[in-house]
């Protein structure tokens, strides 16, 4: 046995590097470099005649004009930028509190009420998860419609005189497509949590006289925090970057949100100032992101 | 709800006593959870169902054709060329993506989880980053990096096929991890103290129970790289790398035809069928040592990032 192990000794070292090794050339070729690209170019210069960007690959070259100028536009009042900014802030809180206000009801259901229904309704509440967010959008897109059901119903239980423009740059459309994109993600990571919490806790509450309010309020809701936190974090961090929610239910400057922002200067060869806002955008989020990987792994530690 | 309860009329109010009723099983709580189940699938089946329709309209159901927009009518899937064209695209780029996410998403998520060292660290860091960056941050990263560092390889399906592969790459690897997580070492321990190499020991012993994550991974990596939008749409150069999802993006608000409604089920049936193998291999294998709904509930977890 022991001469085995000498044996391959060396190779053994070498064994489960070799594994990681195709992964590893992956990330760096097809993301740590991209990243990098970006920064040459936001950090780089711009060719005065063409405006084509010039990338500058040595950091010590690196000038931050154009990177500084983009930033300090979205503290310019009522700059574009700011009011794109501000207006994804608004409605990436809102649509997450929505997410929030609808998954927790239908996960506390889930975990305790279901019953022996509980694999069905699992099948049906996971079911979203794995349809493609396109269609999911299209399907909402003939819903609100002029002639489309919605208006239909609406007007015809009295609710509306007449049937009402849904998708001309209405921004409660906005926020209602990103509820209904996104909520199963907050839903999960809650229910998760609520079917682990141990039901003899709840019974010793109610043996000591909690009433049922009383016990969701000081036993439920504080041992769910963390999953209310992990599912808003879920919800908000792909939000701040969806653009295509906007295009496909509002598409007007009075709704376009920062993802927007960066698209449409890609579009418009404004390479430039779209890598910038791409830095902006990270740096903002570097924080939730870095959170939400810690209490990941926090919970995936209390499983193991 | 409340506003109603104020009326004179009673019915509203025995109804909400029907509701509210503490006695009775939480009937509040299934209307909630029976009606979020109809807000969520009823408009996706409403899309389906006019795939079917006879007419040409998507708001008025004039009819039921089975095959109209899927075989016979000139603009449908089958005969119209950019529906087809996107149809093809899809398929190709989700299985290449398969081909190349999940063997090296495993083999990577084999090695982090038995070499424990700084770099292998680094590594699974970098991979969870990837993951839960905004996709269009990853998306305009890639599409700056084939436009002007990459220009050999340039936009297309070999980007679109290298950008998705990395991207997709972080399912197997936290599916893989899960699995070893519940599967532990003595296996491979008992298998190398009887004689087997390193190498036999993967091969004849972890290999076999990983077989239900190897088959989730592919279902899984196939059914979102057939619905990813961010990336493909960044990397595509024109008409001939368009995706389904780009299209139905495309040509959502300008009135389609209900073809693109068949093409979207036809996309919807596959990514279905794809996940429905993922969570049957996982619900076996966790029947198998742990069980237990709560196992199956993971296939939904890993999914942070958009």
């Amino acid at each position: 046995m022991r001469s085995k192990l000498g044996r391959g000794g060396y190779r053994l070292q070498l064994f489960w590097p070799a594994f990681a090794a195709p992964a590893t050339v992956w990330l760096l070729a097809f993301f740590v470099v991209p990243f990098f690209v970006i920064m040459a170019i936001a950090f780089g210069g711009l060719d005065p005649v063409f405006l084509t960007p010039d990338p500058r690959y040595d950091p010590l070259d690196w000038q931050f004009g154009s990177f500084a100028n983009v930033l300090s536009h979205l503290f310019v009042r009522e700059s574009i930028y700011q009011q794109a900014f501000l207006r994804t802030l608004a409605y990436v809180t809102l649509a997450s509190i929505g997410c929030l206000l609808i998954g927790y009801p239908v996960a506390y259901f889930m975990a305790r009420h279901a019953g022996r229904f509980k694999t069905a309704f699992l099948v049906a509440f996971i079911a979203p998860f794995w349809m493609s967010y396109m269609m999911r959008m299209f399907a909402w897109v003939n819903l609100l419609q002029e002639e489309g059901y919605v208006n239909r119903i609406l007007v015809n239980i009295g609710l509306l005189q007449s049937p009402r423009l849904w998708l001309q740059g209405k921004p409660s459309t906005v926020v209602f497509g990103l509820i209904y994109g996104y909520v199963p993600f907050m839903i999960l990571p809650l229910y998760a949590m609520l079917d682990r919490i141990d039901r003899s806790t709840l019974e010793a509450a109610r043996d000591l006289g909690a009433g049922q309010i009383q016990t969701f309020r000081r036993i439920t809701l504080p041992l769910s925090r963390q999953a209310i936190f992990a599912g808003c974090m879920i919800v908000t961090l792909p939000m701040f970057g969806d653009y295509y929610t906007q295009t496909l239910l509002a598409s007007t400057r009075g709704t376009s949100m920062f993802g927007n922002l960066i698209v449409s200067s890609l579009e418009s060869s404004l390479v430039n100032t779209g890598a910038s806002l791409v830095l902006v955008m990270i740096a903002l989020l570097m924080i939730p992101m870095v959170f939400y990987l810690r209490s990941a792994a926090r919970a995936r530690e209390l499983v193991a | 709800m409340s506003a109603e309860a104020v009326g004179t009329d009673s019915t509203p109010r025995r109804f909400l006593g029907w509701l509210m009723n503490p006695w009775a099983r939480a009937r509040f709580l299934w209307v909630i959870g029976l009606a979020y189940i109809a807000w969520t699938l009823l408009p996706v089946a409403i899309a389906v169902a006019f795939s079917f329709n006879a007419g040409k309209s998507q708001t008025a159901w004039q009819g039921f054709s089975l095959t109209r927009w899927y075989l016979d009518d000139v603009s449908s899937v089958w005969q119209d060329d950019s529906l087809r064209t996107a149809l093809l695209q899809s398929l190709k780029l989700s299985g290449l993506s398969v081909l190349i996410a999940v063997p090296i998403g495993i083999a990577f998520g084999l090695a982090i989880d038995r070499w424990r060292g700084r770099t292998s660290r680094g590594a699974n860091m970098v991979m969870l980053f990837s993951f839960i960056t905004p996709e269009i941050a990853v998306a305009v990263a890639l599409f700056l990096y084939f436009t002007q560092l990459a220009t050999v390889i340039g936009l297309g399906l070999k980007a679109q096929v290298f950008g998705l592969s990395m991207y997709e790459m972080a399912y197997p690897v936290i599916i893989v991890q899960a699995r070893l997580l519940s599967i532990g070492k003595e296996y491979e321990e008992a298998a190398m103290d009887l004689g087997a190499s390193q190498m036999q020991a993967l091969r004849r012993v972890l290999l076999p129970l990983l077989t239900p994550a190897i088959v989730a991974s592919v279902g899984i990596v196939f059914a979102t790289s057939i619905d990813n939008f961010v990336i493909s749409q960044r990397l595509s150069i024109g008409a001939s790398t368009q995706t389904v999802p780009i299209l139905i993006y495309s040509s959502a608000r300008t009135a389609p035809l209900p073809s693109l409604n068949a093409l979207a089920t036809i996309t919807l049936f596959a990514s279905t069928l794809m996940i429905a193998v993922a969570g049957l291999a996982l619900r076996s294998a966790s029947r198998r040592d742990r069980g237990g709904v709560a196992a199956t509930a993971k296939i939904g977890l890993p999914v942070a990032g958009g």
